[in-house]
């Protein structure tokens, strides 16, 4: 073989379904145990006085109360930093409180933050009435409006906020674009993507540079336990500029500790826990951790068959008499369809959202009457899971904040599961049927 | 803390703790690419147990200014105009890889000045693989990765790092990642293949030393550290079982305890 054509060494860290399955944890230092242990426990035995302090110090690295840290939740925590391709990340007891713990590490009284306005019903709230409360303003910007984002933020802009794929509009915020638009306002891009997992996405590879997930959904992928993460890209210069001085200066808590001087790529995350997860403590348990494990173990093979029925059944909505729209990113027409082909190469995702013929009442006998799929708050359970959105996730939304945050009162939100299809399909064939007529076979 | 070596404006890391110049000083030496963040498994202990600590970033690497130093030789001047500029007269080195080069021939060409002297990951001669050393110097990403993956022992690749919710590989290739590649990793990488002098600096050291050594080092393996700890008289070694180049991080406690028993020894505190 000639030079030109000379390969040269390759790294041969693990690649991501062996991460899924091993990342953050070794078996010889735990007695052998090839499963990792649920460390039920609340607090863990300092060798002697020295040992104490330096924990508390963090001079040290290891546990001192669960509140703070775990084994178990560790081994979490470590194996979505190496899947999103993170430095750090720090697990919470669900994904709202990763949010709110981001934006408690983040912000002070006084900050304000450019926020997309399709997000989780729950989310919006946060935004819109709680973190007012403690004087973070926010401004809303629709998914779509990249230049929106850069008109709304103000000199106490501490970063921009949104999902990659909104909920439950299926509208994409162009994750690249409105990153060099933070950075260029030297501010982080903080990206919800629960829907993807780093599965679909990696969104740090598009330049955003803390992750959130809710791994309630398909992390986890069973529907059995709440879990939230944050995770840190690493590459965000705290210190560049003046606007984040509880990260780059002393801090009273920690004798004068500066997280960004002394934790640099890990720094957000340290400050998360040391400080947002000591006052507030959203901690995770060990026993819904090791769930979070246990689904994360088959995240791969999951995504994929929710990924190709949710395309089979875009294709079946299509041509459904019954359906007057339908949103997904997979479908040709869809205004974001070439920017997710480039951010989502390995599927575009299993929410579907679709306008139901018939308005309102059409969906409302449409959700009563389907029963293979499950009318519940929740996405990503391998079970088909519907909802009403004006109804149920969003309904504390005023009518001019549903019509902001791109809802209408036709819309059904699909949750594609991992069940055969042709059951799926012929499931909602019951729902339309119930729909078409829903005086006369509404259960209510 | 920033202080001007040369010039220059250096930034080191304090352990948290203000810089007193009635302790002793302990300086730590990071490796090739890196950055003071290395140590901070290690630095905050001594500088909260009687220690003045400076934990450089080297000219060029993570917050300090100007350019990179080009040869090993360079370093160890510039090693001992820190101990100048902050007003010591003596110190006690603590190097990592390439540090372990640079501190081996600082300790040689200044033997006065340097108290103690401990070695992670050291070898007398740190040859670099022609193909890394090509892909640093033209700022290749791919350089890093390939850094990440040797210098990481099993803790590394699989995860369990001391501090809960950090994983290694990443952490690792970012702090490489902080400035330009080839102003940093590929200045350092040709320093450290140039560098032919370390087995006659360290024929010279006469002062207490320690080398600390692990046994899936694929940087610089177990004989490699052995042969450099023979040639200096009453050279103490630790061999940690399962672990990678970066023992500094992957092992933190065990390199803290042997540390701390070796320092305290041989270089009181007050």
């Amino acid at each position: 073989m000639s030079d030109k054509n000379k390969k040269g060494p390759e790294s041969k860290t693990y690649k991501f379904d062996t991460l899924s399955l091993h990342a953050g944890y070794q078996p010889h230092k735990n007695a052998g145990s090839r499963q990792v242990p649920i460390y039920q426990t609340t607090s863990y035995l300092f060798d002697d006085v020295d040992h104490a302090a330096a924990l508390f110090n963090l001079e040290r690295g290891g546990h001192i109360y669960s509140r703070i840290s775990n084994p178990t939740v560790g081994v979490l925590e470590e194996r979505v930093a190496s899947l999103e391709g993170g430095t750090a990340a720090l697990a919470t007891s669900s994904g709202m409180s990763a949010i709110f713990l981001t934006v408690m590490t983040l912000c002070e009284a006084g900050d304000h933050l450019v926020v997309s306005s399709q997000l989780y019903g729950g989310t919006v709230n946060l935004f819109r009435l709680t973190l007012p409360k403690f004087g973070i303003k926010c401004t809303f910007v629709k998914p779509r409006d990249t230049e929106g984002f850069k008109k709304a933020i103000q000199k106490n802009t501490k970063g921009i906020f949104g999902e990659l794929v909104g909920n439950p509009g299926n509208e994409l915020m162009n994750m690249p674009e409105v990153s060099k638009i933070a950075h260029d306002a030297g501010i982080p891009l903080i990206v919800d993507a629960t829907y993807q997992t780093p599965y679909l996405c990696k969104p740090f590879e598009h330049g955003a540079d803390i992750v959130v997930h809710s791994l309630t959904k398909w992390m986890a992928g069973h529907g059995s336990s709440m879990a939230g993460i944050l995770v840190e890209g690493g590459n965000f210069d705290w210190m560049q500029n003046d606007k984040f001085p509880t990260m780059t200066k002393p801090y009273e808590g920690y004798h004068g500790l500066s997280f960004a001087e002394e934790f640099g790529p890990t720094a957000f995350t340290m400050k998360a826990r040391a400080e947002g997860m000591r006052d507030f403590g959203p901690c995770l348990s060990p026993q819904n951790a090791w769930n979070v494990l246990q689904g994360i173990e088959t995240l791969s093979v999951r995504m994929k068959k929710h990924c190709s029925n949710a395309e089979e059944m875009v294709k079946y909505l299509l041509g459904h008499e019954s359906v007057a729209w339908v949103s997904h990113p997979s479908v040709p027409d869809h205004p974001d369809h070439e920017l997710a082909k480039k951010l989502l190469p390995n599927g575009r995702g299993s929410m579907i959202a679709f306008g139901i013929k018939g308005g309102k009442d059409a969906g409302v006998a449409f959700i009563n009457n389907v029963k293979l799929a499950s009318h519940l708050a929740n996405v990503g359970d391998t079970r088909t899971l519907v909802i009403h959105p004006a109804s149920g996730t969003h309904s504390q939304m005023d009518e001019a904040t549903l019509k902001f945050a791109g809802l209408s009162h036709d819309m059904i939100r699909l949750s594609v599961g991992i069940e055969d299809i042709d059951d799926i399909k012929n499931d909602f064939e019951i729902g339309f049927r119930a729909a078409r007529k829903p005086r006369l076979v509404s259960n209510q | 803390m920033k202080f001007k070596v040369n010039g220059h404006e250096v930034f080191a890391s304090t352990g948290g703790r203000p810089f007193d110049k009635n302790k002793p000083l302990i300086i730590f030496v990071h490796g090739s690419g890196l950055t003071h963040m290395t140590w901070v498994l290690q630095t905050r202990y001594f500088a909260f147990h009687g220690y003045s600590v400076l934990a450089l970033d080297l000219p060029g690497h993570g917050l300090s200014s100007g350019k990179s130093l080009k040869s090993i030789e360079d370093m160890a001047d510039w090693i001992s105009s820190v101990i100048d500029s902050v007003g010591y007269k003596e110190a006690s080195l603590v190097g990592h890889s390439q540090g372990c080069l640079v501190t081996i021939e600082c300790t040689a060409r200044y033997p006065d000045k340097i108290k103690t002297l401990s070695l992670m990951g050291g070898a007398g001669a740190i040859p670099m693989n022609p193909d890394l050393l090509a892909l640093a110097e033209n700022g290749d990403p791919k350089a890093v990765d390939l850094m990440m993956d040797w210098a990481h022992g099993p803790a590394g690749h699989f995860g369990g790092h001391p501090v809960p919710g950090l994983y290694h590989i990443n952490t690792g290739g970012m702090l490489a990642k902080s400035r330009t590649i080839k102003d940093t990793l590929g200045v350092d990488f040709r320093a450290c293949d140039n560098y032919k002098n370390g087995f006659e600096a360290a024929k010279k050291i006469k002062i207490p030393t320690l080398s600390i050594l692990a046994t899936d080092d694929k940087m610089c393996p177990v004989k490699e550290g052995k042969k450099l700890a023979d040639l200096i008289e009453g050279s103490k070694v630790d061999i940690i079982d399962n672990c990678g180049h970066m023992m500094l991080l992957e092992e933190a406690d065990r390199v803290l305890k042997v540390l701390k028993n070796f320092i305290t020894a041989n270089f009181p505190a007050k």
